[in-house]
């Protein structure tokens, strides 16, 4: 049988390294990649990213990967999204103005508060550990299964995801009083804010999980 | 209140791990490799790799060991010393860094915070600030592990680091660097309460009491650590120095000598310890 193929996809923003030590160390066969023809050839896609939406968005259209990465979605293949690769599968963010998404999951990106209500000040982005919990979605058999409702992930954000569906929410997070989106799962497109890669063994696991519920490895 | 993170601090000469007092009087303590390894599996939230010479001929060690300790360490990996350029920030990010930390580059060309939050991201970006307390009560920042004055004061240039993009700022006070005296509780807690973004603490803990200060009167988001840790991982890790390298000063070591004000202690025990006092911090 041939070796399955996943492809991270490079839109020349941010720093892919940590993302592709994880899948090598789970042991999927993983390349990293621009090229329309490689990413066409893919069995399942993985949408990082670290930087800014409207700078994402503009590098992925200029490499003309809009169309391919929704022609793949559509037609089943995996696709994970991680911290920024999560935003950008939504409608569109207010950073910066308005800036247009991918357009994959209803709903918008929004900036996390740095004070809550009762006037405490929080540091924007949030650069921390923080706790994931149970939303809609069962956890099982998902990239989260075996992980314990209120497990630590790692976070590097300043914006988070307002979805329109609550039941494609698959995790919470809490910051500055405000309760959102951490992670979605819709079909065949799981994404979550926070970085299982830099998240330890246990952040780990998800990469594992992905790669085996897809039957990659 | 935010999830603390504790950040072991490893200060590398060459091939070793090294610890001073001020930043000065370099000792060898063992292999960066096997302590980054020992505080990820113990519950480090992130660690911090300082190449503390930084010559040319130097950093091809540290990418090496930036590399190795890449594929086996899966928390945040912050490397700082001797950046000086977009290309070197974007050697030690190839290496497997997910963060740089940059201080001597930044002050003489502030653009270069800008241009590389822009190119690599603002929380790829965290700017160290050295500062000494003058007798005036003032504070200026210095560059080159705080032997190089610059005149630049301490609080209005971490306001300028943050408008050029900067997604954290490491704070170090050099008059209590490995002292174990406790943080500059003025210091620290000035720059957290202006500062928008997360502020590391680092320079002078010597117990976990100094740490729990840092967080409850500083205000700080991360604290850094190092003699803390270090002492008691080398108790625990037994590792051979290596005698054939000449790099540094390897007595101390030998003679298994340690800090009389400096606690030696666990990332777990610091951890357990933030909790009591109510501290949020990841298990």
């Amino acid at each position: 049988m041939k070796e399955k193929l996943t492809v991270i996809i490079d839109y020349k923003l941010g720093n892919l390294f940590s993302v592709k030590h994880a899948c090598d160390h789970v042991g999927l066969r993983v390349i990293t990649s621009n090229d329309v023809e490689v990413i066409r050839k893919a069995d399942a896609l993985i949408l990082p990213g670290v930087g800014a939406f409207g700078e994402a968005m503009n590098n992925i259209n200029q490499l003309n990967l809009q169309p391919i990465i929704k022609e793949r979605v559509e037609a089943g293949v995996p696709l994970l999204g991680v911290c920024l690769g999560l935003q950008l599968l939504f409608e569109e963010s207010e950073e910066f103005g308005n800036q247009l998404g991918l357009g994959l999951l209803a709903g918008t990106v929004k900036k996390l508060p740095n004070v809550s209500e009762g006037g405490e000040k929080f540091k924007v982005p949030q650069i921390s550990w923080n706790t994931v919990h149970t939303e809609r979605v069962p956890w099982k058999d998902t990239i989260l299964d075996s992980v314990t409702e209120g497990e630590y992930f790692y976070f590097v954000h300043s914006y988070y995801v307002s979805p329109k569906n609550d039941s494609e929410i698959l995790c919470s997070t809490n910051y500055a009083g405000l309760k959102y989106c951490s992670g979605v799962m819709k079909n065949n497109i799981i994404a979550v804010q926070f970085h299982p890669e830099k998240s330890g063994e246990k952040g780990i696991s998800l990469y594992r999980n992905w790669a085996k519920q897809n039957d990659l490895l | 209140m935010s999830v603390i993170r504790i950040i072991p601090r490893l200060d590398i000469k060459g091939p070793n791990l090294v610890k001073g007092i001020h930043l000065e009087g370099l000792r060898v303590l063992g292999r960066p490799e096997e302590f980054a390894e020992y505080y990820y599996e113990s519950g480090a939230d992130e660690l911090m790799f300082m190449d503390v010479v930084a010559s040319l001929y130097e950093r091809n060690s540290l990418s090496e060991i930036i590399s190795k300790t890449a594929k086996k360490i899966f928390v945040p990996l912050t490397v700082g010393g001797g950046l000086r350029s977009i290309e070197d920030i974007n050697q030690v990010l190839r290496a497997g860094a997910d963060k740089v930390c940059l201080n001597t580059a930044a002050i003489k060309n502030p653009e270069i915070i800008k241009k590389a939050s822009n190119k690599f991201g603002s929380s790829t970006i965290v700017v160290a600030i050295e500062a000494i307390k003058e007798s005036n009560g003032t504070y200026l920042a210095y560059t080159d592990n705080a032997r190089e004055y610059t005149g630049v004061d301490v609080f209005e240039w971490a306001e300028k680091v943050q408008d050029l993009g900067a997604g954290e700022i490491l704070i170090t006070s050099v008059d209590r660097e490995g002292t174990g005296e406790g943080f500059d509780i003025d210091l620290i807690s000035r720059i957290a309460m202006q500062a928008g973004i997360p502020v590391i603490a680092h320079g002078g803990v010597g117990t976990i009491k100094h740490i729990i200060e840092g967080i409850q009167s500083g205000g700080a988001d991360a604290v850094s650590v190092a003699s803390l840790l270090h002492y008691e991982t080398i108790k625990q890790l037994k590792s051979p120095i290596h005698t054939e390298n000449k790099e540094g000063n390897t007595e101390f070591l030998r003679n298994s000598r340690s800090f009389n004000n400096i606690q030696s202690t666990n990332i777990q025990q610091i951890k357990g310890e933030l909790r009591d006092a109510g501290i949020h911090c990841r298990q």
